[in-house]
């Protein structure tokens, strides 16, 4: 079984985010790194091929300046190869323009499986899966919290407000999985060296037959208007406990009358 | 350009219409002459009164989906509309599980953008506006579509207050989903329900929330306690949804859910911006910490410096006393 992952690479969400004042992009210039979020469906399909028995893993990205440095984290955990979407055209994508230019790569791969995050960690619109799914005509589930494939069917749980639905689905699909899914692991010695000579092929718009009016800034049919500091919400009264701090909320919600 | 025509997706569970909904709608009417609903699902004539009650004169019916996720059957209705010429100048979507698939599956289908995680819309010179609270909610980025409409937004919950317009019954006109193909191969074979009591979390007027400060999963259970003596709901830091304490579900913050209820309690959160982004917006904030310098202690109204294992006991058996 072929399992594609979509993984983001993003600034390392450690570091201050900031926007470009120019463009009111984020800001990419930093290294990038493997999003955590994204290493749960790296994990997932390994898990998956492994199940199989056979098949491989392969990365699908989309990131500037010939990015590498989160592909071979996902590469080091032991994905076999990675097709990399670069090209200056995609600065300022939207997410669907975003999902035109996944699902062309994907279609290159093709997967009986594809895996993504249902949400980015630095962007977090969550469509860009579906909008994949749509693109490349593949039915999809989304906030899979268990995933298994069963001859030619993935069979899902997925979250909902009430708990969980059992959802069964043939293959080809488009799965996104809920952090916490399974426990990623961690890239061994030998996978971290074993991953700088996995291939990685780099692709532009015009590779992958794509017209670049329909991506980047050219093809996002949204602008942001402006950006401005919320509301600050001042800190109150700070009691420190000392063994009767409960009579001080007791009160608190006296006033408030919620008792 | 002109906003005429506002569509809402209207979810039902439990025969009820979703609340995150009915704030769309109220909340469209203050923007557009016409409100309209799209609902699936076998209830939708037993929820038309209070779709018009709060402002939507039409109900468009995608019916009973047998067993299908909802994402292609209803994006496929509304495609369906928007190619005759019967659409809207925009649709709004929940920030839900089946209002995200929606509005993507549509999104490439019609093919135009989805402005996401909106948490304010307002009509600025014929054309709408949207806020997204960005950077931990720190900042709010302001947006636009600039291409041809239908403009499509997913809207995070308790953005707008969900009030009553006073409207009559929504009229029920069907609107059955064509044929998606293979696309629609996803089938819902059984649903688990877990059981919980007391208000929903993004609806409780009290909101108890805990963290990894409770330091392991058992001690949950005094979260959940408190939460039942106020008559709140029990919510959660991602950190312990992560280490598998509690579902998902309980989760409050940018991943999770927003939650503005009269009071909220951190006990044993940090307060992480993903996590404040959530609940920065409640009425007051009672935070129990033991680092005097959490961030938690910046947003709260209240803020107890002390080791929850001492003080949450201690006010549940106040509680208990007052009976
Ligand atoms: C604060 C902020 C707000 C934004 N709001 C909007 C908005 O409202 N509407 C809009 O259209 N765009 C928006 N954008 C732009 C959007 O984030 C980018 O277009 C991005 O390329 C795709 O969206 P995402 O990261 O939100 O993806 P999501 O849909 O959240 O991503 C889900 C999953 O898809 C996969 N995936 C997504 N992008 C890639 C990639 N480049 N390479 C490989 N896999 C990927 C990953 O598995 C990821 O976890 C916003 C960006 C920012 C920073
Ligand atoms: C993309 C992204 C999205 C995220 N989305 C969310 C989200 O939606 N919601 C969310 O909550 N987080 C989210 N996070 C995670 C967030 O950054 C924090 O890691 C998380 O909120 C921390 O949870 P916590 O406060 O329970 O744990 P910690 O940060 O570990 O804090 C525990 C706190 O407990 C205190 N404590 C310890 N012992 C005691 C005691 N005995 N008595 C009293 N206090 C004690 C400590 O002083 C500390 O302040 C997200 C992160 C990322 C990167």
């Amino acid at each position: 079984m072929n399992v594609v992952v979509c993984v983001k690479q993003i600034p390392d969400p450690a570091a201050p985010p900031a926007l470009d004042p120019g463009t009111n992009n984020l800001s990419r210039t930093g290294k990038l790194i493997l999003d955590e979020s994204d290493s749960y469906g790296v994990e997932m399909a390994l898990q998956l091929v492994d199940a199989a028995g056979s098949g491989e893993v392969t990365l699908v990205s989309m990131a500037p300046n010939g990015e590498t440095s989160g592909l071979r984290t996902a590469l080091a955990m032991g994905a076999a190869r990675a097709i990399l979407v670069s090209d200056d055209a995609l600065s300022g994508s939207d997410a669907l323009g975003t999902a035109k230019v996944l699902a062309a790569a994907i279609k290159r791969a093709e997967p009986d499986l594809v895996l993504a995050a249902t949400e980015s960690s630095d962007g977090y619109t969550g469509t860009t899966p579906v909008q994949i799914a749509e693109l490349l005509g593949l039915p999809s589930v989304t906030f899979a919290k268990k995933v298994e494939v069963t001859g030619d069917s993935v069979s899902v749980e997925r979250q909902t407000e009430a708990g969980y639905d059992e959802v069964q689905c043939p293959l080809p699909a488009v799965v996104t999985v809920t952090a916490g899914v399974v426990e990623p692991r961690y890239p061994s010695f030998k996978g971290i060296m074993a991953a700088k000579s996995k291939p990685v092929d780099t692709l532009t718009v015009a590779d992958l037959g794509i017209d670049a009016g329909q991506v980047g800034a050219a093809g996002a049919r949204q602008e942001i208007t402006g950006v401005s500091a919320a509301e600050e919400r001042g800190s109150g009264e700070i009691v420190v406990d000392e063994g009767d701090a409960h009579e001080r909320i007791i009160q608190f919600l006296e006033q408030l009358k919620v008792l | 350009m002109s906003i005429d025509k506002i569509w809402v997706l209207a979810e039902v569970a439990d025969g009820k219409t979703v609340t995150a909904s009915l704030e769309l709608i109220s909340h469209a009417t203050t923007l557009a002459g016409t409100v309209e609903a799209v609902a699936f699902g076998d209830a939708t004539a037993a929820v038309a009164a209070t779709l018009g009650e709060y402002g939507a004169t039409k109900v468009h019916d995608v019916g009973d989906l047998g067993g299908a996720l909802p994402g292609v059957p209803v994006a496929s209705a509304i495609a369906a509309a928007v190619a005759s010429g019967a659409g809207p100048d925009a649709i709004l979507f929940p920030a839900t599980y089946d209002g995200r698939d929606v509005a993507g599956r549509l999104s490439a289908k019609i093919d135009r953008p989805v402005l996401t995680n909106v948490v304010g819309l307002a009509e600025d010179g014929g054309a709408l506006v949207t806020q997204h609270a960005i950077f931990g909610g720190t900042q709010i980025a302001s947006a636009r579509f600039t291409g041809e409409g239908p403009g499509l937004f997913v809207v995070r919950a308790k953005s707008f207050p969900a009030e009553s317009r006073g409207g009559g019954p929504a009229e029920v006109v069907a609107a059955p989903a064509p044929d998606a193909g293979s696309t629609n191969a996803a089938r819902i074979v059984a649903r688990h329900v877990e059981e919980r009591t007391g208000p929903k979390l993004d609806e409780a007027d009290v909101v108890v929330s805990g963290g990894r400060g409770l330091g392991e999963k058992d001690q949950y259970a005094m979260i959940e306690e408190l939460a039942a003596l106020l008559h709140g709901a029990p919510g959660a830091s991602r950190a312990i949804v992560d280490a598998g304490w509690v579902p998902y579900a309980y989760q409050v913050g940018q991943t999770g859910k927003t939650v503005k209820p009269t009071v909220y309690l951190a006990c044993g959160i940090s307060g992480a911006t993903q996590h404040l982004v959530g609940m920065k917006n409640a009425k007051n904030i009672v935070a129990i910490n033991k680092d005097q310098d959490a961030p938690i202690f910046t947003v709260a109204d209240l803020g107890i410096v002390g080791d929850v294992h001492k003080v949450v006991p201690k006010l549940i058996e106040a509680l208990k006393t007052r009976g």
